[in-house]
């Protein structure tokens, strides 16, 4: 099982950004995920985090959306989540979950955060879980070893972005614009100072996402990030392709692109 | 002679009238509901409008435009009709209606998007967006985005839009940007979710004007507030026409609006029963229904810890109720804390109930109610009959049904 920390000491050491890529479990099939999982991580990716599906993404746009319709339609269950992350550690990428907070509260924190170790999960992101309700989750998870990332946005003020970090153990994940999750032509002008007042707060690692693409957009946030999150962007060629095989080998021509990009 | 024609207002008189019991705590919490579960980004906004709304809940200027836009806008007060002819098939009963049909724009929903409204002007912002499920709330706010020259952009379920056509052509002619939701549902919950997106990514510029008592901190407050002058007038009015407080209040609960704007003054009267009525739909076996806080369990939706339809892994279960209005899996946090502190009583009542009522006050009375407030009258039969002849049921009738006789040609084959 890799570790955040080592994903971050090994970067650290190439002189390079951490490249990490998201996908929903479930999406495009159970089995798809874990091979689209895999051969990102093949191709590049350090970090993988793995959706939890839920009804109500307030925060993704359609492109996720989408994605994420069609994994509960196909009948997502959290044991196949874990199923999920257990298949893509064994790539040897950080496996993260990535989940609105419902589905945990629901299943039990505890009972969570001991089960996603138990699959060889490493931690959690929790994008609309706040610092005033997070104590739970922060107990759970230090039982049960695993990290916790949250969110700081171009809107969080420094005493907010201190408060949110202080919640976090592996990374702190910078949103890099005011809005929902999607690729875009350009990352949003926010991210570089929104990234500098979070490093100023803590000496934890920071993780750019929101609107990231493409190979020149991951060496533009590289630069000034520790890591570079894509998600969408790797679901768009997905749901683009016409069968699972140019599937794969389009999220693979893109996780090299993003790696190169990380690496400029 | 009423406390709001020709004498002094006090801040207690008023609507949205600053501080009163039962505010949530610091972090928007009803005993354990309530609270904010939304992306961080909105942090920021959301503790701008709490901060914003600390400042006017005091401000007597603030207090008093609010007043009088209900007063020579909305038309309040709203009368109460007492129905003698609907009421004996109550077992006698007494039941008389908070009138709220009557105010402009014909449901209760004026109430709240006129405080809003100004609240938006307050915090500087020039455009508003909404969600709505039967659409009332998106015409409310359609109204009062085009009497202060507010743009206005409404997000409606497809489902919904089709069901309510009628509605979204007066949100249109409003001038108002009505915009089908087609993820998810394709109702209320979809609308919301959609709205949110909205906010997220204007929320410099835009005031997300919530319709219901749900949401996040400060939202079930603030809507609370805007909505209680109906249980305030209600109150004074019971008392000038019984000579005291009625046995129970009643009123329908979708997300909960007019349920708590007529509860929120009774609530520290002891002897006043507090009764809502939630969507029943086809009947609990058939599982298509909108029993939140009779059959859902404690969950976060919509960026509130509350009582939720949802399964056992957490994900929504989609509502059913004939009503628009009603069709929705969760319900505002404060209701979820009257329910468990035992204050308030939940019932359901479904779709054939209500519409019996719906159509029998029509017959007996001349009202052709709204089919959510309709919820709430076949509620007070039921009460009726159970508390006896002695019993006086004050019901809120939330809405006129104009917007609801596409469901009642359909249903009663008019």
């Amino acid at each position: 099982m890799t570790t955040l920390h080592a994903v971050f000491d090994k970067a650290r050491a190439e002189d390079r950004a951490a490249l990490v890529g998201y996908l929903p479990a479930g999406f495009p099939t159970k089995d798809g995920a874990v091979a689209a999982a895999t051969a990102m991580v093949e191709a590049g990716c350090d970090v993988i985090e793995i959706g939890l599906p839920y009804s109500d993404p307030l925060m993704d746009g359609p492109t996720i959306q989408d994605a994420v319709h069609r994994s509960l339609i196909n009948g997502t269950r959290i044991a196949d989540v874990l199923r999920t992350v257990e298949g893509v550690a064994k790539s040897g990428a950080a496996t993260l979950v990535m989940t609105y907070w419902n589905p945990i509260d629901r299943y039990g924190a505890e009972r969570f955060a001991r089960d996603l170790a138990s699959a060889g999960g490493v931690g959690t992101i929790t994008p609309d879980l706040t610092p005033e309700e997070s104590e739970p989750w922060l107990a759970a998870s230090k039982e049960a070893g695993i990290d916790t990332v949250f969110l700081v946005a171009p809107s969080s003020p420094d005493e907010r972005i201190a408060r949110v970090a202080a919640c976090c153990t592996g990374f702190v994940y910078a949103a890099s614009l005011m809005g929902v999750t999607g690729a875009r032509e350009t990352v949003g002008a926010a991210a570089e100072g929104l990234v500098k007042r979070t490093k100023a707060n803590t000496p934890l690692p920071v993780c750019v996402g929101l609107g990231v693409g493409n190979g020149a957009q991951a060496a533009e946030v590289a630069a000034y990030a520790d890591g570079v999150i894509v998600g969408s962007a790797f679901i768009r060629r997905l749901l683009d392709a016409p069968d699972e095989k140019s599937g794969l080998a389009a999220v693979r021509e893109l996780a090299s692109e993003l790696a190169r990009g990380v690496r400029r | 002679m009423t406390a709001t024609e020709g004498t002094i207002l006090t801040s207690a008189d008023l609507a949205g009238n600053g501080v009163h019991g039962n505010d949530p705590d610091v972090h928007g919490k009803f005993g354990r509901f309530g609270g904010r579960y939304v992306p961080e980004a909105l942090i920021p906004a959301l503790d701008e409008v709490a901060a914003e709304y600390e400042k006017a809940k005091t401000d007597l200027d603030f207090l008093r435009e609010f007043d009088h836009l209900l007063r020579t806008y909305a038309g309040r007060p709203t009368t109460l009709t007492e129905v003698p002819r609907f009421a004996e098939h109550a077992g006698g009963a007494r039941i008389v209606l908070k009138r709220e049909d009557l105010t402009h724009t014909g449901a209760h929903k004026i109430n709240n998007v006129l405080g809003q409204a100004l609240l938006t002007k307050r915090l500087g912002k020039r455009r508003v967006i909404a969600e709505t499920g039967a659409g009332q709330h998106g015409v409310a706010t359609a109204t009062a985005a085009a009497l202060m020259g507010l743009e206005c952009v409404i997000y409606m379920g497809a489902v919904d839009c089709e069901r309510q056509a009628l509605n979204v052509a007066r949100m249109k002619l409003l001038g108002a940007t009505v915009v089908p939701v087609t993820n998810g549902s394709q109702t209320l919950k979809d609308a919301i979710n959609e709205a949110f997106r909205d906010w997220v990514t204007n929320v410099d510029h835009t005031h997300y004007l919530f319709g219901t008592v749900a949401g996040p901190h400060p939202f079930p407050e603030i809507v609370r507030d805007f909505a209680r002058i109906i249980g305030v007038e209600a109150r004074r009015q019971m008392l000038e026409l019984t000579g005291k407080l009625p046995d129970a209040v009643c009123a329908a609960v979708g997300g909960g609006s007019n349920a708590i704007g007529v509860f929120h003054a009774f609530i520290e009267d002891e002897g006043v029963r507090l009764y809502g009525y939630e969507a029943g739909g086809r009947g609990l076996e058939s599982g298509e229904h909108a029993l939140t806080l009779t059959e859902g369990s404690v969950g976060v939706l919509h960026g509130a810890r509350t009582y939720v339809l949802q399964d056992e892994e957490g994900q929504t279960i989609e509502s059913h109720s004939i009503s628009a209005g009603l069709d929705y899996p969760g319900v505002g946090p404060e209701h979820a804390w009257l329910k468990d502190t035992g204050r308030a009583t939940y019932e359901g009542v479904t779709d054939e109930e209500a519409m019996q009522a719906f159509a029998l006050l029509a017959r007996t009375e001349g009202i052709i109610p709204a089919i959510e407030s309709s919820h709430a009258l076949a509620g007070a039969l039921r009460l009726g009959r159970e508390l006896g002849p002695d019993a006086v049921i004050l019901v809120n009738l939330s809405g006129r049904g104009d917007k609801d006789m596409g469901t009642a040609m359909k249903y009663f084959n008019l």
